[in-house]
């Protein structure tokens, strides 16, 4: 009996044992965009030219999330610099499966305007990062195949490969490596359409803030330019009571010191 | 925007109501100040914040002004914003100080001020402010607050476009809808082109003695507004509502056959409308529409007092590839009694059409991580064939220091309609600001 025990074990398939790239996906989409109940940063990108000239975006940025990971999120940021764009505010519901609402509050002449950028392909502020890949992507938007399983510095981590399904973003795959145990993503590369690669996304700093590993340091950089982001969180929380009127016009146009402090 | 026939008027608002205005504004700064001595002298010190720009500014005409100059517009300006807070209490102050080239004085201008006071379900604004109403893009049926036209056409930064009014803003926040409601307690007209460097139509153009009459300031004439707001569908949905007057001058001449003198002043206005905005066929798609109610001449006989009228605006906004958004509008006024119009307007003036029509374009190309921007906006007049194109260059050198290259080119349609008459007042501007 002990025998054949034995023996069904090692007839069945590797892949019962290990978890599936779905899965995996699933998880890294939960660890990377929908930590806790509700989120707080304070952010400061740098942007840096090939000639190593910098450029400063400081923001606070609010998530909430309204059901499970995959779901529905409302984000809200404030920015403190450059000079030009203090004070302004921008919101973002975000849906699964379609495209998001986005408005922006220009304190200058006092005006909430919805705007209609596309979040696949825009630039975040003019840095190396587009909208969907600070909010995340829809994880049926591609398909997924597990490269290998391989050490990336000490982590031990999954590759994947994920193929854009509709050829709407502007690189044709990306490798993730995804740390088995946190399921953070430490490292990603996109390659465009002749094959090349074109963007490295590498997570260069992860603390635990309230029991969730998250990533307080970052970089994309763009190969081809020579251009690269650096983003730091300067201050992260979560789970603080984000209420759901935050992300009303009204608080656009007057955001509460007690939250984007 | 609202056409412009006639030569505006020098802003010559009644002593009175200057007296009465100045007044109010020192009431206004003494309590700000003693609050702001509040906020930092109390245990808990106010968070204070202060801001600004140096700003040059520059518009060359493509020939010389009506007075012989070549700029429409020549100044150094400095701005300071003051922010204070101290919960439940917000200060802020947004004072100008320029130097004004072309008529060579210096001037202080006080473009907002005002005491914020925050509960949990409502707020107060009082002070100067800008209100900010609508969907349209440089296109205004529900926006009744006062705008300065010469900025725009000028080539001065957009925000001047708007000018601040001096009232009390009431904000409500029950969870089925949101609601602003305001009271301005003195008028402030719309500021229009410059006789001394713009070339316009004038129907009268012998006539010297010219007078402008504001509304007297009392409780009567008190401008109220009323906007309720909420979310329905997915739709950004707004109704408003506005009791008060033109911000336009029409002109009353002492005898219209052989005039020898004018009076500019602001007829009565009620305004009915709503606004829809909501994600649709990929972009952002905008609608409002208005009902202008000209209480003082709702037959529509009176030749110098607008007839009522119905605005519409359609809208819609698309991004097409990276960087690159098109914004594209059509608007348009249909009068009311127009036959009584008609038989009304007097033979020496110009007639404007039943339905008067706009149609905008605006793209927008973002270049080099987002610090170059390649605009250009046009309004074409349908009813009328004229037209303005507004190229513009703006490049962000660093995150302090910026400047914009662009131009205005009026034409096309009659002597007298809202472009055509510009015509002769094509000029490229320079703006350059360092911010802090």
């Amino acid at each position: 009996m002990r025998h054949l025990i034995v023996l069904l074990v090692m007839l069945l398939p590797f892949e019962a044992f290990a978890i599936s790239v779905e899965d995996v996906m699933k998880k890294s989409q939960a660890a990377f965009h929908y930590q806790g109940k509700d989120f707080k940063a304070r952010v400061v990108m740098k942007l840096i030219s090939k000639g190593g000239q910098e450029r400063i975006r400081e923001l606070s940025m609010l998530r909430k999330n309204f059901g499970e990971a995959g779901g529905e999120q409302k984000f809200f940021m404030y920015f403190f610099q450059p000079a030009d764009v203090k004070d302004m505010t921008f919101m973002v519901y975000k849906y699964p499966a379609k495209d998001d609402d986005r408005w922006l509050f220009v304190p200058a002449i006092n005006m909430v305007r919805r705007i209609a950028a596309q979040d696949k392909t825009s630039s975040f502020v003019g840095s190396d990062f587009t909208y969907e890949d600070v909010s995340g992507r829809d994880i049926q938007d591609d398909t997924h195949t597990m490269v290998k399983e391989e050490k990336l510095g000490s982590r031990d981590c999954y590759v994947v490969k994920s193929a854009t399904r509709k050829g709407d973003v502007d690189y044709a795959h990306k490798l993730s490596w995804v740390d088995k145990g946190n399921f953070l993503p430490l490292k990603e590369e996109y390659y465009d359409k002749k094959g090349e690669l074109a963007r490295v996304f590498s997570a260069d700093e992860i603390k635990n803030i309230k029991g969730f590993p998250t990533i307080t340091k970052r970089v994309m950089k763009n190969l081809l330019s020579g251009h690269r982001t650096e983003v730091s969180y300067v201050k992260a929380d979560y789970n603080i009571g984000i209420e759901d009127s935050l992300f009303s016009e009204r608080f656009l146009k007057q955001p509460p010191k007690k939250w984007i402090e | 925007m609202k056409k412009q026939k006639y030569r505006a008027a020098e802003q010559q608002s009644s002593r009175a109501v200057v007296l009465l205005r100045n007044k109010l504004i020192s009431l206004f700064t003494f309590c700000s100040s003693a609050l702001l001595l509040y906020c930092s002298a109390s245990s808990y010190a106010a968070d204070v914040s202060l801001h600004g720009f140096f700003q040059g500014n520059y518009s060359l005409g493509s020939r010389a002004n009506p007075d012989g100059g070549d700029f429409k517009w020549a100044e150094e300006r400095v701005q300071l914003k003051l922010d204070a807070s101290k919960e439940p209490f917000k200060l802020f102050l947004k004072t100008d100080a320029f130097y004004d080239h072309i008529d060579e004085k210096a001037q202080i201008e006080l473009r907002e001020s005002y005491v914020d006071y925050i509960e949990k379900k409502w707020d107060l604004r009082a002070g100067r402010q800008i209100i900010t109403w609508g969907l349209g893009d440089l296109i205004f049926i529900n926006d009744v607050f006062p705008k300065d036209y010469e900025a725009f056409f000028s080539g001065r930064p957009l925000e001047y476009m708007k000018k601040g009014v001096d009232g009390a803003k009431i904000g409500l926040y029950p969870a089925f809808a949101s609601f602003e409601f305001i009271a301005i307690p003195i008028f402030e007209p719309n500021n229009y082109t410059n006789a001394r460097r713009f070339y316009m139509f004038d129907p009268m153009p012998n006539v010297t003695n010219r007078e402008e009459k504001d509304p007297a300031t009392n409780f009567e004439n008190t401008e109220f507004a009323l906007r309720a707001y909420r979310d329905i569908a997915g739709f950004d949905t707004s109704v408003y509502l506005y009791r008060g007057f033109y911000r336009k001058p029409y002109m009353i001449p002492d005898d219209i056959n052989s005039t020898a003198k004018v009076t500019y002043h602001y007829p009565k206005l009620s305004v009915y409308g709503a606004s829809l905005q909501g994600r649709a066929l990929d972009g952002v798609l905008s609608l409002e529409a208005g009902y202008y109610d000209s209480r003082q001449d709702s037959s529509g006989t009176d030749y110098t007092v607008s007839n009522s009228q119905t605005k519409f605006l359609v809208g819609y906004q698309r991004q097409l590839w990276e960087d690159f958004t098109v914004g594209l509008q059509y608007y348009n006024e249909y009068m009311h009694q127009y036959s009584e119009y008609v038989k009304n307007q007097p033979s020496g003036l110009p007639k404007d059409k039943r339905l008067y029509q706009i149609a905008t374009i605006r793209l927008t190309q973002l270049l080099m991580h987002q610090t170059l921007k390649l605009s250009l906006f046009s309004f074409y007049g349908m009813s009328e064939g004229d037209y303005l194109i507004n190229p513009e260059i703006k490049y962000n050198f660093s995150d302090h220091l910026w400047a914009a290259v662009g131009g205005n080119v009026f034409g096309g349609g009659e002597k007298w309609s809202q472009f055509g008459q510009l015509d002769k007042n094509d000029n490229i501007y320079l703006q350059l600001r360092y911010e802090f």
